[in-house]
């Protein structure tokens, strides 16, 4: 097993409503989908997001795209039209996850996209 | 009814400030049955009622019809293209007598343009809905502050204007992948039983509503996710069978991507629950949805499914809720982050002498974490350039104005080096905090109008 950041085996997006964020993250194949739908629980999701998402987490599954979708409650400054931040809609909030640490089994290195040691 | 051949539904804008020049190509070269504008956001019918208060003169419409209208318009009547679009705001009787200046400018006569109303019930919103979504307060509680309500219109009342032979739709708030929906439900004959067939074909207009977010907008992630000629996005088109699966694609010729990523990730876009995706007209189930390759930038989008309606509709409130002040200064080069600290200090110090009543201050270092906050890693090296953003939630004008003003005071009583804008730009905005209800849908009766070139 290694450790790879997440944006070697996911994409994601976010969308807002309200004060809510949702974060897609959605993984480049069925086998990168393992170790993803495995690890990052709605627990880990919330923690890696402390301090901006101040409210509940909510995980849907839909495995048929091999897509997780993170409902962040409180998590952006009171709502889109009250936030002081300068990204109120929290467009760039999905980014955060590309960073977090994922354990994958050496076998799925050749299926990790854009990984440096393919690359050499 | 239109038999087995696919529809061809295009979409020529996500939001009020969308891009123009695609929708005229698009509208130009697509071959398309129908092309539908999606131009709101959630605060978009607040601040049209704000805007109105201030100056009688604004109509009340999506400010760019006239552009969009010009960009699409000519090509869409040559190639016999209906057009769907929420761009009637809080007047759609007013966009739709434009539409109709627009065509007779352009010497078509005879054409029928509908005007879908009934979604406004600033009026009676307070006697109709119970409690505030987001705060389980009731709706009452919201009396003093509120300056509009809007209600989520399905779409029976833009199939009934199809039906009576509008060419050209042009409704207030109606649930976005409605504009979508409604040309579906018409061409096909689809009734409001029709669950199955409403839940693919609400899910495609979800698709289809964000314009190019399908199309490789919102996309790029360079080395991770690249996309050809990204300054040339062509808008998507579905191309939708009688059973409401769809190909999505896009304009040919343009730049830009569809594949599996794009369509998934606009998939759940603002998606909460992907089961129980709730619109007017049926609740959608992605749960179970197929996205295949057919062909390049071609996706094929089925089995996605419908559940019944809910007794339902959503509505809207927006609320005064005050003001917010902001403005920021900049700082470069060797030693720039610990001016851009001192500096923070200085305003914060600042603020106290100057009394700011805020709710809420807030000063980023734009470089270093201003966006993340409080999630932004700590071992971070130190930016070459920073900004100072300064930003203050206030009750009253006075208080907001305060924020710009200590702002300015750090042109020649700040720190060394400090970069500074000339303050010409407006520092000072009302805030429209918007909440959500939900109205029983017997007691809404939305109307339609007719106008003809």
């Amino acid at each position: 097993m290694i450790a790879v950041k997440l944006k070697h085996l996911a994409h994601c997006r976010s969308g807002d409503k309200g004060n809510t964020s949702n974060i897609a993250v959605i993984a480049y194949s069925p086998e990168l989908f393992g170790p993803l739908k495995d690890q990052l629980t709605a627990e880990k999701f919330k923690d890696w997001y402390r301090g901006v998402v101040n409210g509940d987490v909510t995980r849907y599954m839909v495995e048929k795209i091999s897509a997780l979708n993170f409902v962040c409650e409180n998590a952006l400054g009171g709502g889109v039209s009250r936030s002081l931040c300068l990204d109120n809609y929290g467009k760039s909030l999905s980014s955060r996850i590309l960073s977090y640490p994922i354990e994958v089994d050496t076998s799925l290195i050749s299926s990790l996209i854009n990984y440096p040691s393919q690359t050499k | 009814m239109r038999g087995t051949m696919a529809l061809r539904i295009g979409c020529g804008s996500a939001w009020w400030g969308d891009r123009i020049s695609p929708a005229k190509m698009l509208a130009e070269k697509g071959n398309l049955d129908y092309l539908c504008f999606e131009t709101m956001a959630e605060a978009t019918i607040s601040a049209a009622q704000v805007k109105k208060r201030a100056d009688p003169s604004f109509p009340g419409y999506d400010t760019w019809l006239d552009d969009r209208l010009e960009a699409a318009l000519p090509a869409c009547l040559k190639n016999k293209t209906k057009i769907i679009s929420n761009q009637g705001w809080i007047n759609p009787d007013g966009a739709a007598e434009r539409v109709v200046y627009w065509l007779r400018k352009l010497g078509k006569k005879g054409i029928t343009v509908a005007s879908v109303n009934g979604s406004l019930i600033s009026d009676r919103v307070l006697a109709i809905t119970d409690r505030v979504t987001e705060t389980g307060k009731p709706t009452s509680t919201l009396a003093e502050s509120l300056v509009s309500a809007e209600v989520y219109l399905g779409a029976k009342p833009i199939v009934e204007s199809l039906h009576a032979g509008a060419e050209i739709v042009i409704t207030g708030r109606v649930a976005d992948p409605t504009l979508f929906a409604a040309p579906m439900m018409f061409e096909f004959g689809w009734d409001e039983s029709d669950i199955e067939r409403l839940g693919q074909g609400y899910g495609i207009g979800h698709l289809l509503e964000c314009g190019a977010q399908v199309t490789g907008g919102y996309f790029i992630d360079p080395g991770f996710k690249d996309v050809k000629n990204p300054w040339d996005l062509g808008l998507p088109i579905a191309e939708v069978e009688s059973d409401g699966s769809a190909i999505i694609t896009k304009l040919e010729g343009t730049g830009g991507v569809v594949d599996e990523r794009t369509v998934k990730e606009q998939l759940l876009y603002e998606v909460h629950d992907p089961s129980n995706y709730i619109t007017p007209d049926v609740v959608v189930d992605f749960s179970q949805v197929d996205i295949e390759s057919a062909g390049e930038n071609r996706i094929r989008v089925s089995n996605i499914r419908g559940k019944p309606k809910t007794d339902s509709l959503k509505v809207s409130l927006g609320c005064k809720e005050g003001y917010i002040g902001e403005d920021m200064f900049f700082y470069a080069g060797e030693g720039a982050l610990n001016r851009a600290k001192i500096a923070k200090k200085i305003l914060e110090e600042r603020f106290k002498i100057v009394e700011l009543k805020a709710e809420e201050i807030r000063i980023d270092l734009l470089g270093l974490n201003a966006i993340h906050g409080a999630m932004t890693p700590a071992e971070i090296d130190a930016p070459y350039e920073v900004a100072v953003r300064v930003a203050a939630r206030t009750k009253t004008r006075d208080e907001a104005l305060k924020v710009g003003r200590e702002v300015d005071g750090m042109a020649v009583s700040g720190v060394g080096m400090t970069g500074k804008r000339v303050p010409h730009q407006e520092r000072v905005r009302e805030i429209i905090g918007v909440y959500s209800s939900l109205v029983n849908r017997e007691v809404i009766s939305p109307s339609v109008n007719f106008f003809k070139s």
